[in-house]
């Protein structure tokens, strides 16, 4: 029979209808999943009980590619169709990639495409295919652990990650066959698994020293959401430079100047593996590494001298922290943890390096090398929907409102800041003149009340409206939110169903600055804001009534008496005097007074069009 | 009346309620759905109910509405592994009949 995982109170889901959800951590040297089974994240392991799978793809010529452990085994003897490291490509064309690295790595075709293709011996493959196939790999693991289809994944990125690199993830996650319910970023899901996003407002540093890079984000906790304040890092700094310096040293120490071969080079990388680790413990550990003469040099390695050694690179990630803490304009004693990510942050060198320099204790409980992975498999959890309502994660917002323009130039909003994402509100407006045919919808973003303070997002027009009296027509204006915050803005006119539809990305162009000083403005005018949206809103009251006043004296002028008739020219008049003032209680007194002035005559007007109407009728028509 | 646990089962669902952080036990049940009928109910439960039966085993308390319990008196429930997949399983004597994944069942 199936297996049963345990659900939280009243979740359980009715049987085929079970929600799966995984994390993945697409790395750039290994990638992970994980999933949430009775309420515990963790990543799954392989038949061999492997978690880590090297991100590494083989293609064979008229084979499957091979993945993984496999793939890495042959990276030396096959190196031209043995791809390394392809998260690098992702969502780069060949000039970017050329501007890092040589390109000579790996026989790009030369085409003048955007998207770069590498020519392997099972044809030419793009960066986005070759990730496909580790996703695919981990999809198969995750579908066997959970015995059944994966519901949707949360795939993370690096937060410094542009649009067309997530882009291009997300491409990849699709060409595997995977159902993406958001990217997240690396630094994020590491302070989920923490269950940071649970805690306080704050600051709260993420350090990922993985084997080839290193990366450091600085987040801001507001009502469960990060923000990512600063990134910084360094490409071409890693734990596997840790490794080369021991083994570097250890070479110097038996009097040769560096690894003669392949395997030397090899075997001396794996000693010093295996020295670093007891010296945790210890204060010395024996070492031994062959020579080319046969024999081998042994030795010893005091714990002293390790630190030495690497030392001067642990000092060297520093410097990018104070990059970002400046960029953030964060001061050290502002922080309130420091996540530990990335095999090489297990070393107690490294932790108390980092702790000192952040002046805290860093969180080591969570295996450094699965963590973003386990913070991706808990918002997936969640993204599914095997969690209680109240405990859903805000974790992405609408930054600023979103709004149309009514008339008089104000900002009516529709869906208000700091709304998560997905959403979808809709309000219904309706027409300001008798058999007006048209509508201009005007999209805008901001807080303030006058579309000259906002930001006009888009417009667009709903044509072909039947007309109508004033007011009778019901143009339903629906905003959406996809979660990956595009907006599409729909007008819908009730009665006979003209529709028009447009699409915009709310958040692009804007910096977070941008945002901010947005924000700030709308509370430095608050009350300008709300004086003025008081005295638009009375002046196109006292329009409506003005134009439909006029017109009703200028078609049905007979019905009125000439002491009503003075009336109501007199406070028309006034309205006009008044309406062109600033003073919105003026205008409100004059609109009452000509309202008084005219409803005798607009009771009149009711009564002669309904005689007109039922004249030649009988009564029982009607009923 | 009676539901066991089996050893591993114990086990997990004492290590998954200490990392959930909170709940009294855990909750058994059956609803009327499924390809075949019925279909069990495995649930952290934070409070107990006050017609619930409740059942201690190998430290862990599981708790039972009565209705429920008709169906799965006599059960033990297992945390068994087969190839990469684990999970809870129903040893349960009141099956008759059950559904080709074992999902839901008719006793």
């Amino acid at each position: 029979m199936a297996l049963l995982q345990i659900s939280e109170p009243g979740q359980a889901a009715a049987p085929h209808q079970r929600k799966l959800a995984a994390g993945i951590d697409l790395g750039t040297t290994n990638s992970l999943v994980a999933t949430v089974r009775s309420g515990k994240a963790e990543t799954l392991p392989d038949v061999d009980g492997n978690h880590l799978l090297p991100s590494v793809v083989r293609y064979r010529k008229g084979e499957v590619p091979q993945v993984g452990t496999v793939a890495r085994q042959s990276s030396i003897g096959d190196p031209r169709n043995t791809i390394v490291s392809v998260k690098r490509y992702l969502g780069r064309g060949l000039a970017d990639i050329c501007k890092q690295c040589t390109c000579k790595e790996y026989d790009f075709v030369d085409s003048e495409a955007s998207v770069p293709r590498i020519r392997t011996l099972g044809g030419d493959v793009t960066p986005v295919e070759i990730s496909a196939e580790i996703l695919k790999v981990l999809k198969q693991r995750a579908e066997n652990s959970l015995g059944g289809e994966l519901t949707g994944v949360v795939v993370t990125v690096p937060a410094y990650f542009d649009d067309a690199q997530r882009q291009a993830t997300k491409d990849s996650a699709q060409l595997a066959g995977l159902n993406v319910l958001r990217l997240l970023n690396e630094p994020t899901a590491a302070a989920v698994a923490y269950g940071l996003d649970r805690g306080s407002e704050g600051i709260h540093v993420v350090y990922d020293l993985g084997g080839g890079t290193f990366d450091i984000s600085i987040l801001h906790l507001n009502r469960g959401v990060f923000e990512v304040m600063a990134t910084a890092g360094n490409t071409a700094l890693g734990g596997d430079d840790i490794d080369h310096a021991i083994g570097e040293w250890m070479y110097e120490q038996a009097g040769m100047k560096q690894a003669v071969s392949d395997s030397q080079s090899r075997a001396s990388l794996a000693e010093a593996w295996r020295a670093k680790e007891p010296l945790s413990d210890e204060e010395v550990v024996a070492i031994s590494i062959p020579c080319p003469d046969g024999d081998c040099w042994e030795g010893e390695l005091t714990r002293s001298q390790l630190y030495e050694i690497i030392d001067p690179l642990i000092i060297q990630t520093l410097s990018p922290c104070k990059r970002a803490l400046r960029d953030a304009g964060v001061d050290v004693s502002e922080i309130e943890d420091v996540v530990m990510v990335g095999g090489s942050t297990r070393s107690p060198r490294v932790r108390e390096l980092v702790g000192e320099f952040f002046q805290c204790d860093p969180m080591v409980d969570i295996d450094p090398d699965k963590v973003v992975a386990v913070g991706a498999a808990i918002q997936a959890d969640i993204l599914v929907g095997n969690k209680p309502d109240e405990e859903m994660l805000l974790l992405d917002v609408i930054p600023l409102s979103l709004g149309i323009e009514t008339m008089g130039g104000l900002v009516e909003k529709i869906i208000s800041r700091n709304t998560t994402i997905p959403s979808a509100k809709a309000q219904d407006f309706t027409t300001f003149k008798d058999g007006q045919t048209a509508l201009a919808v005007h999209v805008l973003q901001g807080e303030r009340e006058l579309v000259s303070d906002c930001r006009s997002l888009a417009r667009f027009e709903l044509r072909g409206i039947p007309p109508m009296m004033a007011g009778a027509a019901q143009i339903r204006v629906t905003f959406q939110v996809d979660a990956d915050g595009l907006l599409s803005v729909t007008a819908r006119e009730q009665i006979s169903g003209v529709e028009s539809t447009v699409q915009v990305k709310p958040s692009f162009g804007l910096s977070d600055t941008e945002i901010a000083t947005m924000l700030r403005d709308s509370m430095d005018h608050a009350q300008e804001d709300v004086a003025a949206r008081t005295l638009r809103e009375q002046q196109v009251e006292a329009d409506r009534i003005l134009e439909s006043v006029e017109a009703a004296v200028e078609t049905d002028g007979r019905l009125l008496e000439k002491n009503e008739q003075e009336l109501i020219e007199a406070a028309v008049k006034m309205l006009h005097e008044v309406r062109g003032g600033d003073d919105p209680r003026r205008i409100k007194l004059a609109i009452e007074e000509l309202n008084k002035a005219s409803t005798d005559f607009a009771a009149r007007r009711m009564d002669a069009s309904i005689q007109m109407a039922m004249t030649g009728h009988k009564v029982d028509e009607f009923s | 009346m009676t539901i066991t646990l089996t050893e591993s089962a114990a086990d997990r669902i004492k290590s998954f309620l200490e990392n959930r952080g909170k709940g009294v036990g855990l909750r058994l049940g059956v609803k009327t759905t499924g390809c075949s009928g019925m279909a069990y109910i495995i649930e952290f439960a934070d409070e107990v109910d006050s017609d619930d039966n409740v059942f201690e085993d190998k430290g862990v308390k599981v708790l039972i509405d009565p209705k429920s319990l008709i169906y799965l008196d006599g059960t033990e429930v297992d945390f068994t592994k087969e190839g990469l997949n684990e999970g809870f399983k129903f040893n349960n004597p009141n099956v008759k009949d059950s559904c080709g994944c074992g999902e839901s069942f008719t006793v």
